[in-house]
């Protein structure tokens, strides 16, 4: 990838960052950072679409540290589970092997597992070394007649943001458009029906099967969930859709920005976290839609579900009423987190703005008020000191911070992407709630944070009788 | 604090309950040179026999008074003295343990004259220690029958000293049924860690944790507390008890040595591993040894770690009260509810439970709650198998008998490093148990290729 197509990448006009700063996003200090690559990133925003093969061509140290390694789930074909890398070895490099490799790579992936389309993860050797990975697809492409997607994504572009960008940039440049959507397998009589789509929603833990049903008793249909349970053919039609949500607000806005110009398809944020969130979200598809018998539905749908959620959440409100919360996170969960932890009543005493948008804070300062304390440092010590500081009870965040967290024996509850436990929509906020007070009242702290009288005072020197 | 509930019902269906003549018999398996006699019909010592050849692995010395229709009726102590003579005489034992069953106490057999009776007929072998243990079962379960059996071996072997000089060096160890030959061991190093020389009684995991021995095949136990350790018993500076069922024992060898003891309910968990720490300490007058804060820092880790999968995660526990409380204290201390707890037999301990309510009752009766309150994981003997394919739990294996798992005999609960492990093990047990959301297809694509 040019230097010029990166730094267009960086430019996004949708992102209020983009006001702020021509470099786009933050540099790394060498020696100070944490989180992924452009790779990382790319390959993670389309992993989830289940039924592709997902070949990451380089040297193992890409994908054998890193294959199969999230929480998304599938309803149904399971081919992105498998790993699959060209494991580029000293002789493919020297020999300059790499694009012959990846072309009979991809040959045994289509024989193989039959996939619906194939895509190439570029990683830094043989991005260095100058594998023409678009060229290799297409001549792919033409001789086995499975779509190949060429993403070009070595880590050494950026971070995992950019490799978020690149993904989007790189399924619009290959992948929307090139189909029409099915006919509707079923309709509600008397009901207009929307075709819609989701961008940055990744069915974590299958999450999102918490919200799905709603969708279908609201008329909406969703035409592509990018790309958490998505299909290759579902990623081909979006641009059918009329009314796009962005899910995770900065990895994805390329992508809604780019229907927007192209297809004339509205589009706003929202989340999946928490009460008011979700209920928002489905206001929010009325809005853009237009349509006022759906207002209606939504209405009685936020009713329903609302009074059974807060029937449901009343007993673990009184645990959690008042408990101390401190957010790590980056992006969208910075404040949709935020949202959900004050629907139960919790104090949230700061939250991580490492990857937010000025967007985002705007939504945190509206949640949280002027004096809303926000952490961009990523510096695990650092952040460990805030907790104290700020009398915390329990640590949000994701799975990079959880052992520096337990180390310190302090109570915590992973958001991140590895995690089997869905916590999207109504029912997933009774179980977020259900695990934060496990967490905090697990009865494992007061224990760990004991010291043995054996270790507080030197052994007494005679034998004594019990009582 | 938990209300102890004895169902009415008449059919003990499943049981969970192993017999008061097993456990005793147990005890002296855990003694070195000795055979267990039963006095009953041979069917009782036939099935105890195989019950512990399944759980251990290993051959098991077991003898049979063989009472018959007519010695039944007109008198058995005969047989007693005759059986006696015979293992006397073929297995050559240093000890044999006397254990009366349901039969032979229905019977009235008075066990203290019948030896006397073999005494004076057989003069010959009167350095046969012979060890007369009351184990009806009709009462208790196989860890009352354990204490009793070791009650019984201290009146009998243990001389009346309480004012001997004692070996500062020197410690006894009376530990229940609830500790398997694994946990032994572990105990065993964890008291030599502070310089004590242990006499555990009984020493099961001697015994019972699988050795081949030179001679190959023996016909008497394999190994095990000797009688002259258990002789010297009464010169030990202190005495250890873990579990609440080894009371009466412990008071018995009080009052036999004048020893002072120290007593636990457990050595499962981290406080319970630092209490009993603290007192090794006292007692050898030495300091902690620097591996225990190793030790102590790896378990509280471990703890850190999985609480994750305990948090709420629903559990039942079933077996005999020691290993029932124990756990259920433990598990109860790592978050977990307990939604089913059933002890085998009655005891005083099931109502200090940190729980609402505690069943004495059967695997029926276990299974019924497991069922009830969805318990992700259940903790009993191997026929919890059965339960937990009913039910979907989660299973370990914990208690008696184990006979479709190598090795469990052998794990290790007690102590940092083997609540560690147990807490390794529980957590991946919950862990494989999590059911994640159900998948859901939309309606709009149901026929569509997408599923």
């Amino acid at each position: 990838m040019k230097p010029e197509e990166i730094a267009a990448l960086l430019n996004e006009p949708a992102c209020a960052h983009n006001n702020k700063s021509k470099s786009g996003c933050a540099k790394p200090a060498p020696g100070a950072t944490q989180g992924g690559c452009c790779f990382d990133g790319a390959r993670n925003a389309l992993l989830p679409i289940a039924d592709v093969a997902h070949i990451v061509h380089g040297p193992i140290g890409c994908a054998g540290s890193s294959w199969d390694n999230r929480g998304t789930r599938s309803s149904g074909p399971d081919t992105f589970r498998i790993g699959m890398t060209t494991d580029l070895t000293d002789m493919d490099v020297i020999m300059g092997r790499g694009e012959k490799r990846l072309y009979q790579s991809i040959k045994q992936a289509v024989e193989t597992h039959k996939p619906a389309a194939v895509f190439v993860y570029n990683t830094c050797v043989p991005a260095l070394q100058g594998d023409d990975i678009e060229a290799v697809a297409k001549a792919a492409q033409e001789k086995f007649g499975v779509a190949v997607i060429p993403v070009d994504c070595a880590g050494f572009y950026g971070n995992k943001n950019l490799g978020n960008r690149v993904a989007g940039d790189a399924t619009i440049k290959y992948i929307i458009g090139t189909r029409e959507p099915e006919a509707p397998a079923y309709e509600i009589p008397g009901v207009k029906r929307h075709d819609v789509n989701l961008v940055g929603e990744w069915n974590v833990g299958g999450e999102f099967w918490n919200v799905a049903p709603l969708f279908d008793e609201l008329g909406l249909r969703v035409l592509c969930s990018f790309s958490g349970d998505s299909r290759f053919a579902e990623v081909q039609t979006m641009h059918r859709a009329e009314a796009n949500m962005v899910v995770c607000s900065k990895a994805m806005l390329a992508v809604a920005r780019k229907l927007e110009d192209a297809y004339q398809i509205p589009w706003f944020e929202g989340s999946f976290y928490g009460l008011r969130d979700t209920s928002e979200a489905f206001r929010g598809f009325a809005r853009l839609l237009n349509d006022s018998d759906l207002s209606a539905r939504v209405e009685n749908l936020v009713a329903r579900e609302e009074a059974r959620v807060e029937a449901a959440l009343n007993p673990l409100r009184e645990k959690l009423r008042g408990k101390r919360v401190l957010i790590f996170t980056g992006g969208y969960k910075s404040w949709s987190v935020v949202s959900a932890m004050q629907d139960l009543g919790m104090i949230v005493v700061a939250t991580g703005t490492e990857k937010s948008t000025e967007e985002d804070k705007a939504r945190i300062k509206a949640l949280m008020g002027d004096e809303a304390r926000m952490i961009s440092d990523n510096d695990q010590l650092a952040l460990i000191d805030v907790f104290h500081e700020t009398r915390a009870d329990i640590l949000i965040a994701g799975d990079r911070y959880i052992y520096p967290t337990l180390k310190s024996r302090i109570p915590f509850l992973d958001i991140d992407h590895v995690r089997r436990i869905g916590y999207a929509g109504y029912d997933g906020l009774i179980e977020l709630a259900r695990n934060l007070d496990h967490a905090v009242h697990s009865p494992v702290w007061a224990q760990v944070r004991s010291t043995p009288s054996w270790a507080a005072a030197p052994a007494r020197p005679r034998p004594r009788a019990a009582a | 604090m938990a209300e102890v509930l004895t169902p009415t019902k008449p059919l003990s269906v499943n049981p969970l309950k192993a017999s008061q003549p097993i456990g005793a018999s147990l005890a002296f398996l855990g003694i070195a040179d000795c055979m267990p006699l039963e006095h009953g019909a041979r069917g009782c010592t036939s099935f105890n026999k195989l019950y512990f050849m399944r759980h251990f692995n290993e051959p098991i010395a077991l003898q049979t008074t063989a009472m018959d229709q007519t010695t039944t009726v007109l008198g058995a102590d005969d047989n007693v003295v005759e059986a006696l003579a015979t293992i006397c005489a073929k297995n050559k034992p240093k000890v044999i343990g006397l254990v009366t069953t349901g039969l032979s106490e229905m019977q009235g057999a008075d066990v203290p004259r019948t030896v006397k009776e073999f005494r004076t007929k057989h003069p010959e072998f009167r350095h046969v220690a012979v060890v007369p243990v009351s184990a009806s079962d009709t009462l208790g379960c196989l860890e009352t029958g354990f204490a009793a059996a070791v009650e019984a071996i201290v009146r009998t072997l243990v001389p009346h000293r309480p004012t001997s000089r004692k070996n500062p060096r020197q410690v006894n160890v009376l530990a229940s049924s609830a500790l398997s030959p694994g946990d032994l061991e572990e105990l065993r190093a964890w008291i030599e860690a502070f310089g004590l020389t242990p006499i555990l009684l009984p020493d099961i995991g001697a015994s019972l944790d699988g050795h081949l021995i030179d001679q190959g095949f023996s016909t008497l136990t394999y190994g095990g507390v000797s009688r002259e350790e258990i002789e010297s018993m009464a010169d030990s500076a202190a005495t250890l008890v873990i579990g609440r069922s080894m009371s009466r024992a412990a008071d018995a060898l009080q009052a036999q040595t004048g020893t002072p003891d120290f007593r636990f309910d457990q050595l499962i968990g981290l406080q319970a591993s630092d209490a009993f720490t603290q007192v090794l300490s006292e007692i050898s007058g030495r300091a902690v040894p620097e591996k225990f804060a190793r030790k102590r820092a790896q378990l509280t880790d471990a703890m850190v770690d999985c609480q994750f999968q305990f948090g709420g995660a629903k559990l039942g526990v079933a077996g005999d009260s020691d290993l029932l409380a124990a756990l259920v204290d433990f598990f109860h201390g790592m978050g977990a509810k307990i939604v089913a707890a059933v002890a085998s037999a009655r005891a005083c301990r099931l109502a200090d439970l940190p729980i609402e309510d505690v069943v004495v009752g059967d695997l029926e009766d276990f299974e019924i709650l497991a069922r009830d309150r969805e318990a992700d994981l259940i903790v009993t003997n191997s026929h919890g198998a059965e339960v937990a394919r009913r039910t979907g739990a989660a299973f370990l294996r914990a208690g008696f008998p184990i006979y479709d798992s190598y090795g469990a005999h052998a794990d290790a609960w007690i102590g940092y490093g083997g609540t560690r492990r147990l807490i390794f093990c529980a957590a991946n047990l919950l862990a494989a148990h999590y059911q994640e959301l159900r998948p859901y297809v939309s309606l709009y694509k149901r026929t569509a290729a997408s599923c």
